[in-house]
């Protein structure tokens, strides 16, 4: 891990690199780094840090901030293999302009990752090469992981409430069914 | 109760000839062998004669409709799909395995094609995006077919009641559903031996009627 002190040495290195806007905010918890970049900039951050020696993309998964703004956040979790050394790199983009550059032509591990964050969020990743949704149904409307969408499913028919779960009040075929006379 | 070997030429010698009364004789003369009689001896259904020879054959003959004889055939020899959903197909696997051995009822059958299975035991939650397969999965099998649906995720959804996930009996007719998260595997033999006394009592139970589910049988192109 790099420490706290660490952590702003690598900020300084890449604001000195790529301007000084590139890192927004460093964050030390939990002896976790996590840098918080801005999202033009997210190929040449990951490169950077590639070139440090964090060369394995462990993950790449979304956050909703909902009700925040800018809502949506992608984070990108870096492993040092030689050094078992962890960095997290945090972007957030407005939902209305949810544009993020893809970063599958370094990392080909981000092709299903991203796919995932776009099916799950609706975050778009541009320079994919197939950006479909990967486990919702390709029909499908709607980004069921952020926070406003519905959660959906529906009511469970049991005996006492099987009634008005059918429009004609009973199953289908039920109604011609006779008691027996016991 | 002794019974003492006979040599097979003991029976055919005793009956001699061929035709449907000798079958009669032997199978009478069989009868009393198990009895532990001796076939050299005076045979009980030889001075047998009226009422006493019609109650004796009575007692020797069971009768039955071909539809029973077949459902108790078809109920006794499931043939379930190799087919697993999510952690209920861990249970459903275990009930062919040496502790609750299946294989007792003959189930234990599974078949790697729904071409060649009757049961399909839906074992654990049917996405949205699952259920059409699911669907034709069913709809390729063989009628006639039947259908268990395992667990709370496929009956009710359980606790994965959100957007991902269909209940079973939407898309598809359920014969037997076996509540439990998941269920044991004595919980899906239940269900099982609830299926064969269902089957035994009314092969078909008017499914198709009650569930609306006409339609439904695969249609081959061309056909």
């Amino acid at each position: 891990m790099p420490d706290a002190t660490g952590l702003e040495l690598i900020a300084q290195e890449l604001r000195d690199a790529h301007g000084e806007g590139v890192v927004t905010d460093t964050l030390f918890f939990r002896n976790q780094a996590t840098l918080s970049v801005a999202p033009d900039s997210i190929r040449a951050v990951l490169a950077h840090l590639r070139g440090k020696g964090y060369g394995f993309l462990a993950s790449v998964h979304g956050v909703d901030y909902y009700p925040q703004e800018p809502r949506l956040g992608v984070v990108y979790e870096l492993l040092d293999m030689s050094r078992v050394d962890r960095v997290a790199v945090k972007l957030r983009v407005a939902s209305d302009a949810p544009d993020v550059e893809s970063v599958t032509e370094d990392w080909p591990t981000a092709n299903h990752q991203e796919r995932e964050v776009y099916d799950m969020f609706g975050v778009v990743f541009h320079g994919h090469p197939d950006l479909r949704r990967i486990l919702m149904p390709e029909d499908y409307e709607g980004h069921p992981q952020r926070r406003d969408f519905p959660i959906g499913g529906e009511p469970v028919i049991f005996t006492y409430n099987e009634a008005e779960s059918y429009p004609s009040g009973h199953p289908p075929g039920r109604a011609g069914r006779v008691e027996s006379p016991e | 109760m002794a019974i003492e070997r006979q040599p097979l030429g003991a029976l055919g010698a005793k009956a001699g000839g061929g035709g449907p009364a000798d079958l009669r004789v032997r199978s009478l003369n069989a009868r009393q062998l198990l009895r532990g009689g001796d076939l050299q001896g005076p045979n009980p259904s030889a001075h047998l004669e009226g009422a006493d020879f019609e109650r004796y054959v009575e007692e020797s003959v069971m009768t039955t409709t071909l539809d029973k004889a077949v459902a108790w055939a078809r109920s006794n020899s499931f043939f379930p799909a190799t087919f697993g959903l999510a952690c209920c197909a861990i249970e459903m696997m275990s009930i062919v395995a040496a502790r609750v051995d299946v294989a007792r009822f003959g189930f234990e059958a599974f078949r790697a094609s729904p071409r060649q299975a009757d049961l399909l035991i839906l074992s654990g939650r049917v996405s949205i995006k699952m259920a059409p397969i699911v669907r034709r999965i069913y709809d390729q099998m063989l009628e006639p077919k039947w259908a268990i649906s395992m667990g709370a995720c496929c009956s009710s959804m359980g606790v994965f009641n959100n957007y991902a996930l269909v209940p079973a009996d939407k898309f598809m007719p359920v014969d037997v559903h076996v509540p439990g998260c998941p269920p044991r595997p004595e919980a899906l033999m239940h269900g099982v031996l609830k299926l064969r006394k269902m089957v035994q009592d009314d092969p078909d139970m008017g499914w198709r009627e009650r569930y609306d589910a006409r339609g439904t049988e695969e249609v081959l192109p061309g056909a």
